[in-house]
C-alpha cells in the first residue's frame, strides 16, 4: 500500500519538479503559458489562437513531467523526424505510432496543411475590390515588405543561420500563417517565438503603428482626402484570383501553397454560386483548423527550445521588423503623396503590412483624427490585401532561397 | 542544406555572411517589388480591358434603347420621400442595417437626416 503510494508521489508532475533535469524548465513554461492566457483572455491579444498557443503550451509543458508515456507532444520524436541520420527521417509513421495527441495534430503543421486551410478562409472573407479598383495600392504591399528583409538582416547580424533569419524576418509581414509555414519549412524549432511573437505584434498593431504614422507624417498629409474609388464589376472581381494564381505562382512557383489556396477561397466568395463552400471555408473549417494550430503550435514551446537567449533576440526582431514594415509602406506612401499632388493620403501606406483588417483600421482611425471628415478605410483596404499578396510573395522567395 | 544536431533540436540551415545575407536582402525586396509592379500592370490591362467592356455594352444599349422606347411604355419615375435626395445603392447590406446607419450618422454629425446625401453603404468584409 505504502509502496504504491510512493510510487504514485514520485511518478507525480510535482514530483518530477523537483527530481528532473528539465523539471524547472517546464514549470518556467507553464507560468509563461499562464502570462499568455492572460494577454489572450484578459488583454484580447488574437484571443482565438492565442489561447490555443498558450494552453497547447500549458498542456505539453504539463504532461512531459509525467514521462515520456504520457506526453502529449514528444520534441525528441520530432528530433528524430528531422535528423537525416536517423531511420525515421521524415516518417509520418513513426509520429502516428509513438507520437501522443498533439504530435498527431502537429503533423498538420509540419506538412503545411493548417496554414494553407486558413488561407482558404481568409481567402473567402477578403474583398479584394478596393485592391482592383487601385492598383497602386500593389506599391504599398510591396513596400511594406520592408521590415521582413531589414529584420532577415539584423537576425543574421545576431548570429542566426539564414533559415533561422528568413523565419524570423517573416515576422514583420504580419501574416500568422505566412510566418507558420515559413518556419515551420525552414527552421521548425523556433516555431513556438515565432508564432508568439507574430501573433502579439498583429495585437498590439493598434499600439505599434500610430507613433511611427505621428512621426513620420505631417498632419497636412494625414488630413488628405482621398476620392472615391471606382465601382469594381463582378466580371472583375471573378476574374482577379484566377489572374493572380496564374500570374504569381507562374513568377515565383513556391509561393503556389499561399497564394493558390488564398485566391481559391476568394474564387468560392466571389463566384456567387459557391456560397456553402464559401460559407464552410470561413466559418467551420476555419474554427477547426485555428484550433489544431494554435494547440500544436504552442505545444512546440517546451523549455528547452524556448528558454534561452535566442528568445528574447526573436520577440525584439519582431518588433523591429514590424515597425520598419510600417516605415516602409509609410515613406513610399509620402512617396506616392508626393507624386500624385497631395491627392493620397501617405497613412494608408502602413497598412501594407498585412493583418487585415486591423492595419486598415488603424490608417482609418488616424486620418480621422487629422480630419474627421475623412474615410480612409475603403483605401487602405487596398494595400491591406496587396500585403498578404506582398507576405506571401516574401514567403515565397525566402523558401525558394533557403528551402534546400 | 546542412543539418547539425545542437542541444535537444535539430537545427537546419547555413551560416551567412553579412555580405551575402545583405545581398540576399536587397534581392528579396526587389523580387518582392518587381512581382507586385508586374501585377498592377496585369490588374490595370485587366480593369481596362474591362472598363472599355462596359462602356461598349451602355452604347450598345443606349443605340438600342430608342427603338425599344417605342414599344414600351416609359417607366414612371421612381417615387422618393420627400426632401430625398436620391437613392442609396446597397452591397450587401439590409436595408434595415442601412437605415441604422444613417441615423447613426446623422445623429453623430448633428444635422438632421434630409441634410445628409448617402450614396452607397457598403459591408467591409
Amino acid at each position: 500500500m505504502l509502496e504504491s503510494l510512493g510510487k504514485l508521489v514520485q511518478e507525480s508532475g510535482f514530483a518530477q519538479i523537483l527530481l528532473s533535469e528539465d523539471g524547472w524548465k517546464a514549470l518556467a513554461m507553464v507560468l509563461i503559458a499562464c502570462g499568455l492566457l492572460y494577454l489572450g483572455i484578459k488583454k484580447q491579444y488574437e484571443p482565438l489562437l492565442m489561447v490555443g498557443i498558450a494552453f497547447g503550451c500549458l498542456l505539453a509543458n504539463v504532461s512531459v513531467l509525467g514521462g515520456f508515456e504520457n506526453a502529449l507532444y514528444h520534441q525528441e520524436l520530432w528530433n528524430n523526424f528531422l535528423d537525416s541520420t536517423s531511420e525515421f527521417y521524415h516518417s509520418y509513421g513513426y509520429i502516428l505510432s509513438h507520437g501522443g495527441l498533439i504530435d498527431i495534430l502537429y503533423i498538420g503543421v509540419k506538412a503545411g496543411i493548417y496554414p494553407c486551410l486558413i488561407f482558404i478562409g481568409i481567402g473567402a472573407m477578403t474583398d479584394f475590390g478596393p485592391l482592383i479598383s487601385n492598383p497602386k495600392s500593389l506599391l504599398l504591399g510591396a513596400a511594406a515588405q520592408f521590415g521582413v528583409f531589414f529584420a532577415f538582416f539584423g537576425a543574421t547580424l545576431l548570429g542566426f543561420n539564414g533559415n533561422e533569419a528568413a523565419s524570423i524576418g517573416i515576422i514583420g509581414g504580419a501574416d500568422g500563417p505566412t510566418a507558420i509555414l515559413t518556419t515551420t519549412k525552414l527552421a521548425p524549432h523556433l516555431l513556438g517565438p515565432i508564432a508568439v511573437a507574430a501573433y502579439s505584434y498583429m495585437a498590439l498593431i493598434p499600439m505599434i503603428q500610430p507613433p511611427i504614422m505621428k512621426a513620420l507624417t505631417t498632419e497636412k498629409e494625414r488630413s488628405v482626402k482621398m476620392e472615391q474609388l471606382r465601382e469594381v464589376t463582378k466580371t472583375e472581381k471573378i476574374l482577379f484570383p484566377i489572374v493572380v494564381t496564374i500570374f504569381v505562382v507562374l513568377l515565383l512557383p513556391s509561393t503556389a501553397p499561399l497564394i493558390g489556396c488564398l485566391m481559391f477561397g476568394n474564387l468560392l466568395n466571389e463566384t456567387g454560386l459557391t456560397g456553402r463552400l464559401s460559407d464552410v471555408a470561413q466559418n467551420a473549417l476555419m474554427n477547426i483548423v485555428t484550433l489544431f494550430l494554435g494547440l500544436s503550435v504552442g505545444a512546440t514551446m517546451v523549455g528547452s527550445n524556448f528558454l534561452n537567449l535566442r528568445t528574447i533576440y526573436i520577440v525584439v526582431l519582431g518588433l523591429v521588423a514590424f515597425s520598419f514594415s510600417t516605415i516602409g509602406g509609410l515613406l513610399v506612401g509620402k512617396l506616392m503623396y508626393k507624386l500624385s499632388g497631395g491627392k493620397i493620403n501617405p497613412l494608408i501606406g502602413s497598412a501594407g503590412v498585412s493583418a487585415v483588417p486591423m492595419a486598415a483600421r488603424v490608417s482609418q482611425r488616424e486620418g480621422q483624427k487629422a480630419n474627421p471628415s475623412n474615410f480612409l478605410l475603403m483605401h487602405a483596404m487596398g494595400p491591406n490585401v496587396a500585403g498578404v499578396i506582398g507576405s506571401a510573395i516574401a514567403a515565397g522567395f525566402l523558401m525558394s532561397v533557403f528551402g534546400g | 542544406m546542412q543539418l547539425v544536431s545542437l542541444t535537444s533540436t535539430t537545427i537546419q540551415g547555413e551560416m551567412l555572411g553579412l555580405g551575402d545575407a545583405f545581398l540576399k536582402a536587397i534581392l528579396g525586396y526587389a523580387v518582392v517589388f518587381i512581382g507586385l509592379i508586374l501585377l498592377m500592370v496585369v490588374i490595370i490591362i485587366v480593369g481596362k480591358i474591362m472598363v472599355a467592356s462596359t462602356k461598349r455594352k451602355a452604347a450598345a444599349e443606349e443605340k438600342a434603347a430608342p427603338v425599344e422606347t417605342v414599344k414600351a411604355a416609359p417607366e414612371a419615375p421612381k417615387k422618393t420621400a420627400p426632401g430625398s435626395a436620391g437613392e442609396c445603392k446597397l452591397y450587401d447590406t439590409d436595408p434595415k442595417v442601412a437605415a441604422m446607419i444613417m441615423a447613426i450618422v446623422a445623429d453623430q454629425m448633428g444635422k438632421p437626416l434630409n441634410e445628409l446625401r448617402f450614396k452607397s453603404i457598403k459591408e467591409v468584409k
